[in-house]
């Protein structure tokens, strides 16, 4: 068996990130990235929110579950939230989030939250780059193939029963 | 979830933008345009070089018509900059603006990204996403809110002075106000300005006067504004007034208070002369200042300290106006627009300890020079140094605090000219040799170069490199007394030792130290330096990101006299086209209750910041008040049983975003 | 004497306390029973695997089937139900959303089985023996079902018609379904059979939750003395009411525990323990990392306790190894 990392390497695997960022500050930022061509890597693809403190975790979820390899959250630094608190809102969801993640096998790495402020265009490059690399090192996460897998697990099982592997609990 | 019956098939429009070369040249916009064409529901899938143009928004408009378009699509730049462009040329179309999306893949994809291939696969996704995304989309109604017409106005210098006579001389109710006793700014500490040489006060003084006097405009001098609450076209304000134990009322500015103030000398460091001179504690910041009201310094004031003054200012006070008992009052003021000229700070010299401020006496900033050398200045105007020479050598050093790795990386804007303008000041009050060390001359502005010409003429000497160090370590005799100026002239590429008796800073110029707290206050960004960030650095040099907040001067990075006026005169213009407009669209993004779907919960309640959500005890259900709703989305969220849904932002949107830009995601063997 | 409807009630992974909620019709079960022909219920009667194989395709009206799928005869099972089946009802959490049986998918099935066989306080086993899959006896191949890996809600092995929520359903909701389905009165195929809107809506101390309730600490039931006139989210309790549908007219709650989840989510909602995890988390007090974390350790087993029911269900499914 390859480890995840070694598999990637001999696919033409690439991580998928989805990014949500709140249009005040990160969506800015994203822009300004843009505007002052601050090349990074092309596996983040952003959707806008009006504040951090809209993104459900269902959202981030639901995004791991539809093969996103690595979720990222942007939102205004503590304090600055254009609308007084929702940032502090997705902290506190996304600190029971990450805990819950951990619990359910999905690597700490795989899910970032992030405070850009609209001037720090640079920061957009570093944090897609630095997580585009941490998630290519943890290599595909895969779900809706395993979903797959799980749903067919009794043909799976009863092949491996019938034909030549008879002990499968040895 | 539940199913949104589609009174008609959906039926899209999608367009690619080429914006010339800026998307083409990395994006394959021929390959986006022939994907989008086999999703389902897109009608029609097109490239076109700029989309933002007539011709592009009439394409749009014409499709609507002959191909019964009912959701469209545009990927060009980012929403921030054309979202509603394209949501105006979609409802000239006749659909709702609400039924179009826009995909970013110039600043999210074509400026950042140099695999065209890579680019492209993002650019489908995208695409895809928004293509899922418009089926959940719904006509919408833009909501519309009134604008009072008051404008407040933070910071009463020349570019808060400047925006208040504008709109005040248009007939709009202004509050200006100004945390100093008196309005003025930084302008009415320099001498002259260049490069015309006008006295400052000459030029300023008669504007000061027009503020205190103009029926329009209600000036609050030595007063703050603690809170602010509401949205565009309704800002309610507190302004604290700090007590200056004078009733404003009642003085008259005649200044025997001063005069017969137990005090006979000054003690305590003159703020106006940047601490070239004492003042006593009761005191006018000096002789123009605007009010033309005393006030008085309870850390200085031995009444204050001891209870035991013989208060002689009292008794020769004809009009009682002084009130020892004066208490700090809060104002509440209701304006629709809000104007932010908070000026700059200088360079603290200190921080460039080999430049030697405030160990060698005669190490001034330009700042005090400006004093020194004005005629209602510490000596008059006559040019006297610390230790009482009069100096027949200066070295004046560029750029400190500026273009300097170690402290401030930017460019300062007005230290090359304001050194030339002391230069010939200095030269003119002493006849001195003036010595320039500079980096390069910026003179970019209407007659500046020419003025550096006439600086040249006067004979006064420029070399060109960065000070390496001020010391008074004397070598030869000539230096014995003086300070030593070293520096290597790269024009002859020789270190050089220059003894002065007077040594000039040219201090750059900073955000305020509060600018953090300001910006907070008013919900506003700022740029990584500090200085306050506009919309747009080019098209919306003087909006902000928060509506109906505009900022002018140097608050929103380093500039001169000529920059601040003309940015105070903008900003004016934007409020007053606000006030003038009456009312301004809001994005209609509002959240709402589902009355039938809620439980009655209150988890909503306890989380929105606005108090926008009350419990409708009868129906035992809570309900969003839309006037008060900004927009954020937090009570959606975190509503435990979906029962609440944001416009624009329904879960079922982001849902189908998600869905659409995963959804091609490739299989990975193992 | 026209025919009367078939119907079969049918167990997979599960308690049998689903069962037992037919029961608790009482004398509404001769109501039931005389309008219908049960033609399966392995809990009560005596029907074989192979009676049913032997009826035609469709032919009963409608099968009750309540349990998680984790074994490969519940999934032969379930489909052959499927086939004979006009209808058929996920009855109860289990079949709904995976139930308390789904919480084993934070595990792998080895990891269950040493368990079981090996490690369980109850069980001496030195051997280590593990039942054999396949038995000849007499020349008879005898072969025990295969356990999943994975625990499954019904629907995510075959087409369900309509679900019946709750650990059990209530008397009163089993009593509903049966009238809409003898009577042909039937809702929009998906359908919960149970009210859109949650628990709060119809719990009795629902008056007593304050409007600023902000948590510095989550309480665990059995650790506090429970006032039972006031909310027990006001008390720190997490209760999952607020992101659970409605239906069960509080009867937790009314025992002073609180609501669990069993119910599920709304309609509107993908993820029941994402959804509560947001309400809880948003209205936690602090603002600073440390302090956040602090009140949130007090609970101690997010999973568990968010997924009571519905981990195989949630947008991960279960634990990812």
């Amino acid at each position: 068996m390859l480890t995840a990392g070694e598999q990637s390497k001999t696919n033409t695997w690439e991580p998928r990130i989805v990014a949500f960022f709140c249009n005040w500050c990160t969506y800015t930022a994203a822009d300004l990235a843009g505007v002052s061509r601050l090349r990074h890597a092309p596996n983040a693809r952003i959707i806008r929110v009006m504040c951090s403190g809209r993104v459900d975790p269902q959202f981030i979820l639901d995004a791991f579950s539809k093969g996103a390899d690595g979720v990222l959250l942007g939102g205004c630094h503590p304090g600055d939230c254009h609308y007084m608190e929702g940032n502090y809102k997705a902290l506190r969801r996304m600190r029971l989030l990450k805990r819950m993640l951990k619990d359910m096998g999905i690597e700490e790495h795989r899910f970032r939250l992030e405070w850009i402020s609209a001037s720090e265009g640079e920061r957009i490059k570093t944090v897609i780059n630095e997580m585009t690399e941490q998630v290519r090192t943890l290599g595909p996460l895969g779900l809706p193939k395993k979903f797959e897998e799980w749903d067919t697990e009794m043909e799976v099982l009863e092949r491996t029963v019938n034909g030549k592997e008879e002990a499968v609990h040895a | 979830m539940h199913n949104y019956e589609q009174k008609e098939a959906v039926r899209i429009g999608f367009y690619i933008c080429h914006c010339g070369h800026n998307i083409a040249s990395i994006v394959d916009v021929k390959a986006v345009a022939e994907y989008v064409k086999s999703l389902p529901g897109v009608v029609v899938s097109c490239e076109y070089k700029y989309m933002c143009s007539d011709p592009g928004q009439e394409l749009i408009q014409k499709d609507i018509h002959e191909h019964s378009l009912n959701r469209i699509i545009v990927a060009s730049c980012s929403p921030l900059l054309h979202e509603h462009t394209f949501r105006t040329a979609v409802e000239k179309g006749g659909l709702n603006p609400y039924y179009f999306q826009m995909v970013n893949i110039r600043e999210d994809v074509s400026w950042v990204h140099t695999d065209a291939k890579a680019a492209t696969e993002k650019s489908k996704d995208l695409a895809r996403a928004a293509v899922q995304r418009v089926f959940h989309h719904k006509a919408l109604e833009t909501k519309h809110v009134k604008i009072h017409p008051d404008v407040l106005i933070v910071g009463g210098g020349i570019a808060g002075i400047h925006a208040a006579l504008t709109l005040a001389n248009s007939g709009k109710k202004v509050f200006l106000v100004e945390r100093q006793p008196t309005i003025g700014g930084h302008m009415a500490m320099f001498d002259k300005t260049f490069p015309t040489l006008d006295c400052a006060a000459c030029i300023l003084t008669p504007k000061m006067s027009q503020v205190k006097n103009h029926p329009n405009i209600t000036l609050w001098t030595y007063s703050e504004v603690t809170k602010v609450d509401g949205y565009v076209g309704n800002y309610k304000i507190t302004i604290k007034r700090k007590p200056r134990y004078i009733n404003e009322e009642l003085c008259v500015g005649c200044m025997d208070c001063i005069e017969k103030c137990v005090y006979k000398e000054g003690k305590t460091p003159d703020e106006f002369n940047v601490g070239l001179s004492k003042r006593k504690p009761v005191y006018i910041p000096f002789p123009q200042a605007t009010p033309q009201i005393v006030l008085i310094d309870p850390e200085a004031c031995i009444e204050f300290k001891s209870g035991r003054c013989k208060k002689t200012c009292v008794e020769a006070c004809d009009r009682k106006a002084i009130d020892f008992n004066q208490k700090e009052e809060m104002k509440e003021i209701e304006v629709g627009t809000i104007i932010l000229a908070t000026g700059y700070h200088t360079f603290d010299a200190k921080r460039v300890p080999f430049y030697g401020y405030g160990k060698y006496p005669n190490v001034y900033t330009s700042l005090e020079v400006e004093r020194l050398v004005n005629a209602s200045g510490p000596t008059g105007g006559e040019l006297i140094l610390r230790d009482g020479r009069h100096p027949k050598t200066v070295g004046i050093i560029h750029c400190v605090g500026s273009r300097d790795k170690n402290t401030n990386r930017w460019c300062s804007r007005t230290c090359c000219m304001y050194s030339l303008k002391l230069a010939h000041l200095l030269k003119e009050h002493t006849e001195a040799e003036v010595y320039n060390f500079y980096i390069d001359i910026r003179a970019a502005g209407k007659s500046y170069e020419e003025f550096y010409d006439k600086l040249l003429d006067e004979n006064v000497h420029f070399i060109r490199g960065r000070v390496a160090e001020v010391s008074d370590w004397a070598v030869r005799s000539s230096e014995e007394g003086k300070l030593i100026i070293r520096a290597e002239d790269t024009m002859i590429g020789i270190v050089r030792r220059i003894p002065v008796d007077m040594v000039v800073l040219a201090v750059g110029m900073e955000p305020q130290s509060d600018s953090q707290d300001v910006r907070r206050l008013f919900n506003i960004s700022c740029s990584t330096e500090g200085f306050f960030l506009e919309r747009h650095p080019k098209l919306a040099p003087v909006d902000t990101f928060t509506d109906g907040i505009f900022i002018a001067g140097a608050c929103q990075g380093p500039k001169d006299i000529p920059d601040s006026v003309a940015q105070a005169g903008a900003a004016a213009a934007q409020a007053l086209t606000l006030i003038d407009t009456g009312e301004i669209e809001l994005e209609p993004n509002t959240a709402f209750v589902v009355q039938d779907d809620c439980s009655g919960c209150r988890t909503c309640l306890t989380i929105c910041p606005y108090n926008a959500i009350s419990r409708d005890e009868a129906k035992q259900k809570a309900f969003i008040n839309e006037a008060l709703c900004k927009g954020c989305g937090t009570c959606v969220a975190a509503c435990p049983s979906g029962a609440i849904k944001q416009n624009l932002f329904e879960d079922e949107m982001i849902f189908s975003e998600i869905n659409g830009l995963l959804e091609n995601t490739p299989v990975v063997c193992c | 004497m026209p025919e009367k409807p078939k119907v079969t009630f049918y167990w997979c992974a599960s308690c049998g306390g689903c069962e037992e909620s037919v029961v608790d019709l009482a004398e509404n079960i001769l109501d039931v029973v005389a309008a219908v022909d049960i033609v399966m219920w392995p809990v009560a009667m005596d029907f074989k695997k192979k009676d049913v194989e032997a009826m035609e395709d469709k032919s009963i009206l409608v099968s009750m089937i309540n349990g998680a799928i984790r074994t490969s005869e519940q999934e032969e099972m379930a489909k052959l139900m499927r086939r004979k089946s006009q209808l058929v009802i996920a009855y109860g959490s289990c079949a709904h959303l995976g139930g308390i049986p789904g919480l084993a998918n934070q595990f792998q099935r080895e990891e269950i089985l040493q368990y079981i066989f090996e490690e369980s306080p109850s069980t001496v086993n030195p051997q280590k023996t593990r039942p054999e899959r396949k038995v000849m006896t007499n020349g008879n191949a005898v072969t025990l079902p295969n356990f999943f890996n994975v625990v499954r809600a019904l629907d995510q092995v075959i087409d369900v018609d309509y679900y019946l929520p709750g650990c059990p359903p209530t008397p009163k909701l089993l009593k509903q379904a049966l009238d809409a389905l003898l009577s042909g009165n039937l809702p929009e195929k998906g359908t919960v059979l149970a009210p859109d809107i949650a628990l709060c809506d119809e719990c009795p101390k629902k008056d007593t939750k304050p409007s600023d309730l902000k948590f510095t600490e989550f309480k665990r039931p059995h650790l506090v003395q429970i006032d039972s006139a006031t909310c027990l989210l006001a008390q720190g309790i997490v209760c999952m009411g607020p992101a659970t549908r409605g239906g069960c007219e509080g009867v937790c709650i009314s025992g002073n525990m609180p609501c669990t989840g069993c119910f599920g989510p709304t309609s509107r909602v993908k993820d029941q323990g994402a959804k509560i995890l947001s309400a809880l988390a948003s209205q936690v007090e602090a603002k600073d990392e440390k302090g956040i974390d602090a009140t949130l350790a007090t609970i101690p087993d997010p999973v568990g306790t968010f997924y009571r029911y519905g981990l195989p269900i949630s947008l991960l499914r279960r634990k990812n190894f």
